[in-house]
């Protein structure tokens, strides 16, 4: 198993075959499910307010994955949430734009076409999203195609029956190829959590990510319940800032699906900010995969600015 | 970088008054000894000014508790004593933030302690209590057992409420009454308690609060008509109760000091672990009876573990006890704040190497940043004296014997924490702790069902569970 950057040597051992993948895995400090649900439950009390706040909600919105991934999508859904993602709230030009527009990778060149120039990243699904089960050619063509379309960040999905039954090497060697696939594009890995169901499978499955070299670990494809949890992503959280501190790199994490409000991202931002550290609290490091999230952080930054509440009737439905 | 904004709960919702007087009889009278001012120690500013008892004070009350029991309170139907703390449990939570508010103000610990921690679990312990009052003949005391007569009761000022709900509930449910002395620097909720206590109409004398110092309580637990001492406090203090009562017929029980090992294995799971070091000893700054202050760690995983300590302490928000955002809030007391500054600094002397977070403090008030010690002995006095502050001691061991015997090689024995994914192991080492209470992949949960207390020089008797039933019932 090649091991994509020069890794510190005891994480080079670690992929140096199937048997040493496993045992580094399972030699990971487990996690105490009572324990980081308490922290994390802990932590979703701070009260964020005034200038925090909305110091917060203009960080929150420059890492928003503006998402649409649906059966129903069409070129004219795409063109229009390009459109919100160019200038979110049109009536206020120094809202930030937001981090990048993720789709379908037929959907890829339209998305490219409308965000020519503007320095947001066109994020594509692929590897047989959201099940992931098909043949690696055809993952690597879904791969390469987002490419080639015009993709600058591509969002897989591991294979979760191959880590269930304890095929680690499988699943590594499906991301070192996939991310050879992506070029220069960035490499999101969804690790599915909803599937792994332990927190000890979500370390487990983070390490393996970032060991085969996937530049963010995300937490879900929107498609499985329960979607992203504050819990799970204090776990990788933990594994970006543990591989910090063992090889010096910056990895990032992305929680996708079931982030509406401001108030549940601003318990997002804390957390990365407590536990990952503050060199996180940038959309190179921690993005969330969302669509109707954008709309409510619109709304509460009004409601920072003018002193009052506006509604929903007051922000662009895309 | 991103500054939080200062989020403090106002101050206006403690209600607070210029004067408070101590309850007797059910009234709230002007007691006859030199009033004490009691600051808030996040300030240093003048909150109150307490009336207090004076020898005949405590006379006055230890009567009035006499006559509720006599006429009222020992004869009532278990049913119907369990309406009154009922009423009261709820009261607690009706009040809830102004007792939150007061109780950050008047002793220092932050808002979110109060509010999540204290406050909720001195009603979970009325609650908990009220449910026994009716069914006591099913505790295991006998079909009928009875009550005691009056119960003395001093308490510390480190969880002024929570105190405070340990020691009335459990007396009221088994149909005692209760003269109740709270601590010298905390008196304000246990008054706060009683306004609710009078206004949930229990008859006058069943419950009674007399603040003080040191002396009220020493002429409260000699007083010749009270039949049950409860205190909680230093061991000091413990062993002079001890000797006081010595040869009477009063029933005894006393919950003191700790050095409370938290024990951590090379297969722990070490994020929750160094939450739970972290909750162990910087919880309620340190001001815990069975804080985990001393750490023990195996040695393989002592330099990772202490790297990741050191990074999460680093974190940990000291400052404004009001402030929702606060982790770590004022020292008590002036007094405290010296005594945590020389046991600190005789450990630096000892040749322990020395840790602070470089958080900042605030220029006003006692504040002292968390602390960690390594490269720590049995000898040394941080690793035996209770520091009672955010101060951590860190040990080694090699293997699960010497982390028993380490553990258990000290005078106190009330608290333990054992940090393993081996179910077999915890149940090994909890055997073997001599300790009254060994948490394991947690510390300092406290659940009014489960029996609280210690062993040696930490104490003896229960608080909570059914066991905490014997020390207020004729066995």
């Amino acid at each position: 198993m090649a091991a994509p950057t020069t890794l510190p040597s005891a994480l080079a051992d670690a992929v140096r075959d199937e048997s040493s993948l496993r045992r580094f895995l399972h030699g990971l400090p487990g996690v105490d499910q009572v324990g980081v649900e308490q922290r994390a439950a802990g932590l979703g009390t701070r009260s964020i307010k005034k200038a925090a706040k909305l110091h917060a909600i203009d960080l929150a919105i420059s890492m928003v994955d503006l998402t649409t991934l649906e059966g129903a999508d069409t070129h004219g859904k795409v063109r229009s949430l390009a459109a919100k993602a160019k200038r979110p709230d049109p009536e206020r030009p120094d809202v930030p734009r937001v981090a990048a527009v993720c789709v379908y990778p037929d959907m890829v060149k339209t998305a490219a076409d409308e965000l020519k120039g503007t320095g947001i990243n066109i994020a594509s699904v692929a590897t047989a999203f959201p099940s992931g089960r098909s043949t690696m050619d055809i993952k690597l063509a879904d791969t390469r195609f987002a490419v080639e379309q015009g993709a600058t960040e591509v969002d897989m999905v591991i294979d979760r029956g191959a880590f269930l039954s304890g095929r680690y090497g499988q699943v590594f060697e499906e991301i070192v190829k996939i991310k050879e696939a992506c070029g220069d594009a960035h490499l999101k890995v969804i690790l599915e959590t909803g599937e792994l169901v332990t927190y000890d499978n979500v370390r487990r499955a983070s390490w393996l990510a970032l060991l085969a070299g996937g530049d963010f670990i995300k937490t879900s494809t929107g498609k499985v319940q329960p979607a992203a949890t504050l819990p799970v992503t204090h776990v990788m959280l933990q594994a970006v800032r543990d591989w910090k501190t063992q090889t010096g790199e910056l990895r990032g994490v992305k929680p996708a699906g079931g982030i509406r409000s401001t108030k549940d991202a601003i318990k997002y931002l804390v957390a990365v900010h407590e536990v990952a550290g503050p060199e996180w609290l940038d959309p190179n490091l921690f993005r969330f995969g969302a669509s109707t999230l954008l709309n409510d952080l619109l709304m509460q930054r009004r409601t920072q600015l003018d002193g009052h509440y506006s509604g929903p009737d007051y922000v662009t439905v895309d | 970088m991103w500054e939080y904004a200062p989020a403090p709960e106002s101050r206006d919702i403690a209600n607070l008054k210029p004067n408070y007087r101590m309850f007797v009889d059910g009234k709230f009278v002007e007691g006859t000894g030199e009033p004490l001012k009691t600051i808030n120690p996040g300030t240093e500013e003048v909150l109150a000014e307490v009336s207090t008892a004076s020898t005949s004070d405590v006379d006055t009350a230890v009567k009035a508790a006499r006559r509720a029991y006599d006429r009222v309170w020992s004869k009532m139907p278990g049913s119907e004593r369990a309406k009154y703390i009922y009423r009261i449990a709820r009261q607690i939570q009706e009040r809830g933030r102004e007792l939150a508010v007061l109780e950050s103000l008047d002793n220092g610990k932050p808002i979110k302690e109060s509010r999540d921690v204290d406050v909720p679990t001195a009603a979970a312990h009325f609650f908990y209590h009220a449910g026994w009052a009716d069914k006591l003949g099913y505790a295991g005391y006998g079909p009928d057992p009875k009550p005691l007569g009056v119960a003395g009761q001093v308490i510390p000022w480190n969880f002024p409420l929570l105190m405070a709900a340990w020691k009335i509930a459990p007396a009221l449910a088994c149909g005692n009454t209760v003269v109740l002395k709270p601590a010298e620097t905390t008196p304000l909720s246990a008054l706060v308690l009683a306004d609710i206590i009078q206004q949930c109409d229990l008859p006058p004398g069943v419950v009674n609060i007399i603040p003080g110092a040191g002396d009220v309580g020493a002429t409260l637990v000699e007083h010749p008509d009270v039949n049950k001492v409860a205190f909680t406090g230093s061991t000091e203090v413990g062993k002079i109760i001890q000797r006081q009562l010595a040869g009477t017929s009063k029933k005894l029980t006393l919950e003191l000091g700790g050095k409370a090992a938290n024990i951590v294995f090379d297969d722990a799971p070490l994020d929750q672990a160094v939450e739970g070091i972290v909750n162990g000893i910087f919880f309620n700054q340190g001001h815990v009876c069975c804080a985990g202050s001393r750490l023990l760690v195996q040695e393989s995983v002592a330099d990772e573990l202490l790297e990741k300590l050191h990074a999460r302490v680093s974190t940990l928000r000291v400052g404004d006890p009001l402030d929702k955002n606060t982790d770590v809030g004022a020292i008590n007391s002036r007094e405290q704040l010296a005594k945590i500054k020389e046991l600190t600094e005789s450990g630096e002397a000892e040749g322990a190497q020395r840790w602070t977070s470089s958080c900042p403090l605030p220029d006003k008030g006692f504040y002292f940043a968390p602390t960690v010690f390594s490269n720590v002995s049995q000898a040394m006095r941080i690793a035996r004296e209770e520091i009672f502050g955010p101060v951590l001691s860190v040990l080694t061991f090699r293997t699960p014997d010497e982390a028993v015997a380490k553990a258990n090689n000290t005078p106190y024995g009330l608290s333990a924490g054992v940090w393993t994914e081996k179910g077999s192991r915890i149940l090994w080492m909890a055997q073997r702790m001599r300790a009254g209470v060994v948490w394991s992949n947690t510390f300092n949960r406290f659940d009014p069902a489960a029996p609280f207390g210690g062993y040696q020089e930490s104490g003896f008797g229960r608080e909570g569970g059914r066991t905490g039933l014997e020390a207020y019932l004729d066995v």
